[in-house]
């Protein structure tokens, strides 16, 4: 038999990952509805992080990062983009060797590339969440996140989870050896209709830019995110922690539009993220009770 | 005499840490090996990015049962210190101590008897506890575990004597023990598979056959040793960096350094922008042509032996390294189209510190005493020190120097330089962090002097007037610094600087004279001698704070020449003549208070009866004859000159004269005057009550 053939495009390197994924025993689940800033915001990720139940999942995440936009003018720089995330809890022990695996699957052979494990402590200050772990070079480019979570929401975790987070545009410029990001073949070159990344994406990039930067009703969003904080904090008290997650993430992704309009100073920017810090943490807690009530 | 062999197999350890987790094992290891009454003729260690390993050599194989006395609490002592006796030496109850009366009373004693046995016995509760103990700077659980380690702990070789211990290692949670074995694994990617060593010698050879070189010193041999080659072929020479070096070091088992080329259209960019950018983001050595400037090749350092000799590798990292390069490009595209001065209004926007202010208020205070201190630099130009003070700071709003924050001054200099900007205007911006440390430039150009000082001066008297002063070891904002580079800038240019002009806080001058008495001593000069100049009165420059000197360069050249006058015969004898008038003018002022004010000025010279304190009076005169000019002259070596005469005329003054003479009053108070006329005309020169005899 032959090994499977290697990703030739942008939608196959999903496919790829998924496919080696599902074959590691993650559960191959769907992007969050919502905006947020990282894959981890995912429930799958940040709630499924605490509590004693183990936990295998990966998935793409659509990420919003409103201050990265740049009209469509940066080669890779943009205000959406994708996010590959697999989460494997508790870490098992040969975690670092099924990584290595799916570099193999997507075409990088470790036989002729210089893979290095970088040290990268990471920590998410809007998540009150921490971890070690690495960033992983390819040949002098980081291609991989690779992060042990020891906190989220504050609380120290009963099992660890080792979460591999791959930058897909990033990774699919380095496969494909392409110089912007608007170049990458989102589809076959062989399709019935080949388009490209640029096709799909950066009418977008350019539209949301202007809005980011230029539109969005900041009298509007100061007060979405204070409904979302007061909706965060009353759904808590109802025990809901789940409805309650989502005004976190919403109140998360408010700031950061809100950011990226300039409209919020230097110490006012510390008081918002410890505003959606504390919503987190609130969130994880809940969570938690329900996770130990359920037990 | 036997071997122990300990390896601890992790996932990557990160690089900085790798030394001293290594010393630490072997410190760890070593004590605990003492402890247990096991000697050792040598310990090494080693690290890896993914081991950490030691070799203890000429351990015995077994142990002899050691005897230890334990005195205990006294007798009849209370119960809490017997019983906690009792539990230190291992008894049930004192019918096992002895009374003994030590000559200081009676006390209990016991005879601990350590049991001895085979060695491999001991070495597993050793190596966990120095596991245990191992600190770590971060550390973290795994899986389902509570063991914290740098990264996940996979294996363990733990040999004595060629034979694998008895032991292991519990993760906790649901985690198998990792038992000590006698079994490790080779390089991440150039080795398949396990295999077994037998002793040391064996490890390191098996280890180097799968593709790790153990030992971080052969690691950065090869690499700077292939580097070197690599440069020389292309005609160029590799640029030596040892922090860069340990560092990549730390980062490969396998260690094979590759050469690259810097794209052409990068190389207009400052050469300190693009050797900052491979050094932090990609960990590549620079390397530069024969005239020293730099070329357009890099070395990287890969932990592979790739099948096609590393083609791939090196055009991928050239490929990462041009898309880096186009960030630093763009930022020095972008930041050339705004002037300097038109960047400052951005630097109110940046706090200092909170309760200092913003960068455009510190800007403000460099200015004023940059004009100040410009005075007193010979060839500073006022507009250029005020121009360069104004725009010193404007860079941290660049684009590049918010990139890069250890370029700032740099790129400032850069980009003056692009505005047409005066030269040494520019200079002046690039050089007014400087000195950094001991090794660092320092600046020697009149505008950068005086901006330079400025910079330091504000640092210094600003965080002084909030309270932030340093603390024993603790100095967040570099003060202790911020004064060394004062001192240096001023002494290396000789600038005649009356630093008491410029702080209005005494203890300020104190923590100066400190500095520079490290200083001094550093160089094999007296800190007595300092502290003495430094009391001394009269400044001639600006107001000075404790009456005491504050132009560093005459107190320098005062404390050259009292050291060297203290070497001396006469300078002996007149300290020690000193000391005797200075003590009974102590002495005395100690039983009457108000005397201080009733000896000060001339002795009364028709109270002189005895021919030798007329002799006094007469060379005093001489001293003050020949000291002013001297002093004013600053002539020190000769001021010191001046002194020789005086020992001989006091020496006999004390021989006959009685200072005390308790039936004359008049007499005594002015015979009193005398003496401490002595002492003021010598603390013209330094107070001398500093100096240790």
């Amino acid at each position: 038999m032959s090994a499977p053939a290697k990703p030739t495009c942008f939608q196959e390197l999903i496919l790829t990952l998924q496919d080696y994924w599902a074959g590691q025993g993650c559960l191959i689940l769907q992007p969050f509805d919502m905006e947020m800033g990282a894959g981890t915001f995912h429930t799958a990720t940040t709630l499924r992080a605490l509590g004693p139940n183990p936990w295998r999942a990966a998935y793409v995440q659509p990420c919003r990062r409103p201050s990265d936009g740049r009209y469509g003018e940066n080669p890779n720089r943009l205000q959406h983009y994708y996010q590959f995330q697999a989460i494997l809890k508790p870490s098992p022990p040969d975690i670092l060797e099924r990584y290595l695996g799916s570099l193999d699957a997507i075409g990088i052979d470790t036989g002729l590339h210089d893979i290095r494990f970088v040290e990268d402590d990471w920590e998410s200050p809007t998540l009150g969440a921490w971890g070690l772990g690495w960033e992983v070079w390819c040949d002098g480019m980081e291609i991989t996140q690779f992060t042990y979570f020891q906190q989220v929401g504050g609380i120290e975790v009963e099992l660890v989870a080792g979460e591999i987070t791959y930058g897909l545009e990033r990774l699919a410029m380095y496969l494909f050896d392409k110089k912007t990001v608007y170049e990458l073949p989102y589809n076959r070159a062989d399709s019935e209709v080949p388009l490209t990344y640029g096709d799909v994406f950066l009418q977008n990039e350019q539209e949301q830019s202007a809005y980011n930067f230029e539109h969005a009703d900041t009298e509007m969003l100061f007060r979405h995110f204070a409904d979302a904080e007061k909706e965060c904090g009353r759904l808590v008290e109802k025990k809901l922690p789940l409805p309650a997650y989502e005004q976190c993430i919403k109140a998360s992704h408010t700031f950061n539009l809100l950011d990226a309009r300039g409209v919020i100073s230097v110490t006012e920017r510390q008081s918002f993220i410890l505003r959606v810090r504390e919503l987190a943490k609130a969130c994880c807690e809940a969570w938690l009770m329900t996770q130990k009530e359920a037990a | 005499m036997a071997e122990l062999l300990l390896e601890l197999l992790s996932e990557e350890i990160p690089a900085r840490m790798q030394t001293r987790a290594s010393d630490d094992l072997k410190r760890l290891v070593g004590d605990g090996l003492k402890a247990a009454g096991l000697s050792f003729t040598d310990a090494r260690t080693f690290a890896t990015p993914r081991r950490l390993a030691l070799v203890v050599e000429g351990l015995p194989a077994a142990r002899e049962d050691v005897s230890e006395e334990r005195r205990g609490p006294r007798v009849g002592a209370l119960d809490q210190a017997v019983q906690g006796f009792l539990k230190g030496a291992g008894l049930s109850s004192l019918d096992q101590a002895e009374k003994r009366d030590t000559g200081k009373g009676e006390f209990w004693f016991a005879v601990v008897t350590k049991k001895g046995g085979p060695t491999a016995d001991a070495l597993p509760a050793i190596i966990d506890a120095a596991m245990k103990a191992l600190p770590w700077p971060k550390s973290m659980k795994w899986g389902s575990g509570t063991m914290l380690w740098v990264r996940p702990l996979q294996s363990i070789v733990a040999l004595f004597d060629g034979k694998a211990l008895a032991g292991e290692v519990a993760p906790g949670g649901a985690m198998k023990p990792i038992a000590f074995g006698d079994t490790t694994r080779g390089h991440r990617f150039l080795s398949k598979g396990d295999f077994k060593v037998a002793d040391f010698a064996d490890y390191a050879a098996k280890l180097r056959a799968a593709h790790v070189v153990l030992d971080p010193a052969e690691r950065k041999k090869i690499i700077l040793a292939g580097a070197q080659e690599l440069a020389a072929d292309a005609q160029v020479a590799l640029k030596a960096d040892e922090g860069l070096l340990d560092e990549v070091a730390g980062l490969v088992e396998w260690p094979v350094p590759l050469i690259g080329t810097i794209d052409a259209q990068f190389m207009d960019v400052p050469p300190e922008v693009l050797i900052l950018s491979m050094k932090t983001h990609q960990r590549y050595f620079a390397t530069t042509k024969t005239d020293g400037t730099l070329a357009n090749r890099f070395i990287v350092v890969a932990n592979n032996a790739a099948r096609d000799g590393g083609k791939v590798i090196a055009d991928g990292n050239e490929r990462v390294l041009r898309a880096r390069l186009s960030d630093a490009k763009f930022f020095w595209d972008q930041d050339r189209k705004t002037t300097l001065e038109s960047r400052l209004p951005a630097l109110k926007g940046i706090v200092f510190h909170a309760k200092l202010g913003t960068q455009a208020e510190r800007v403000d205070r460099i200015v004023k005493l940059a004009g100040e201190i410009a005075k007193f630099v010979p060839g500073a130009d006022l507009r250029q020190v005020e121009q360069a003070a104004r725009l010193a700071k404007a860079d941290l709003v660049t684009g590049m120097v918010g990139e890069f924050p250890e370029l700032q001054g740099i790129m400032g200099r850069y980009y003056a330089l692009g505005e047409k900007l005066p030269a040494a205007v520019a200079d002046a911006i690039g050089d007014h962090y400087a000195p950094a440390g001991p090794n660092d430039r320092c600046p020697d150009a009149p505008v950068s002097i005086a901006v330079a000082l400025a910079d330091k001066l504000d640092v210094l008297t600003s965080f002084w007037a909030i309270g932030e002063k340093p603390t024993g070891s603790r100095d967040p904002f570099a003060l202790r610094r911020a004064a060394l580079g004062i001192i240096r800038i001023v002494v290396e240019n000789r600038i005649r600087l009356p630093l008491g002009a410029f702080f209005k806080a005494v203890d300020l001058m104190d923590f100066f004279a400190d500095r520079l008495k490290v200083q001094v001593r550093e160089k094999g000069g007296r800190h007595d001698v300092v502290d003495a100049v430094f009391a001394a009165g009269g400044s001639a420059g600006g107001r000075s704070t404790g009456g005491g000197e504050d132009d560093l360069i005459r107190l320098l050249a005062r404390v050259d020449a009292l050291q060297a006058f203290l070497g001396t015969e006469a300078g002996k004898n007149l300290l020690t003549a000193y000391g005797r008038a200075a003590n009974i003018v102590r002495a005395e002022e100690k039983k009457d208070k108000g005397l201080a004010v009733k000896i000060a000025g001339t002795s009364d010279v028709a109270l002189l009866e005895q021919a030798e304190e007329k002799a006094v009076v007469v060379a005093l005169a001489e001293v003050e004859r020949a000291l002013k000019p001297a002093l004013a002259a600053e002539d020190f070596a000769g001021a010191m000159a001046a002194f020789a005469g005086l020992h001989a005329p006091i020496d006999a003054y004390f021989e006959k004269v009685t200072v005390n003479v308790t039936d004359r009053p008049d007499l005594r108070l002015n015979r009193l005057k005398l003496l401490n006329q002595i002492r003021a005309t010598m603390d013209q020169v330094a107070d001398f009550s500093k100096i240790e005899g």
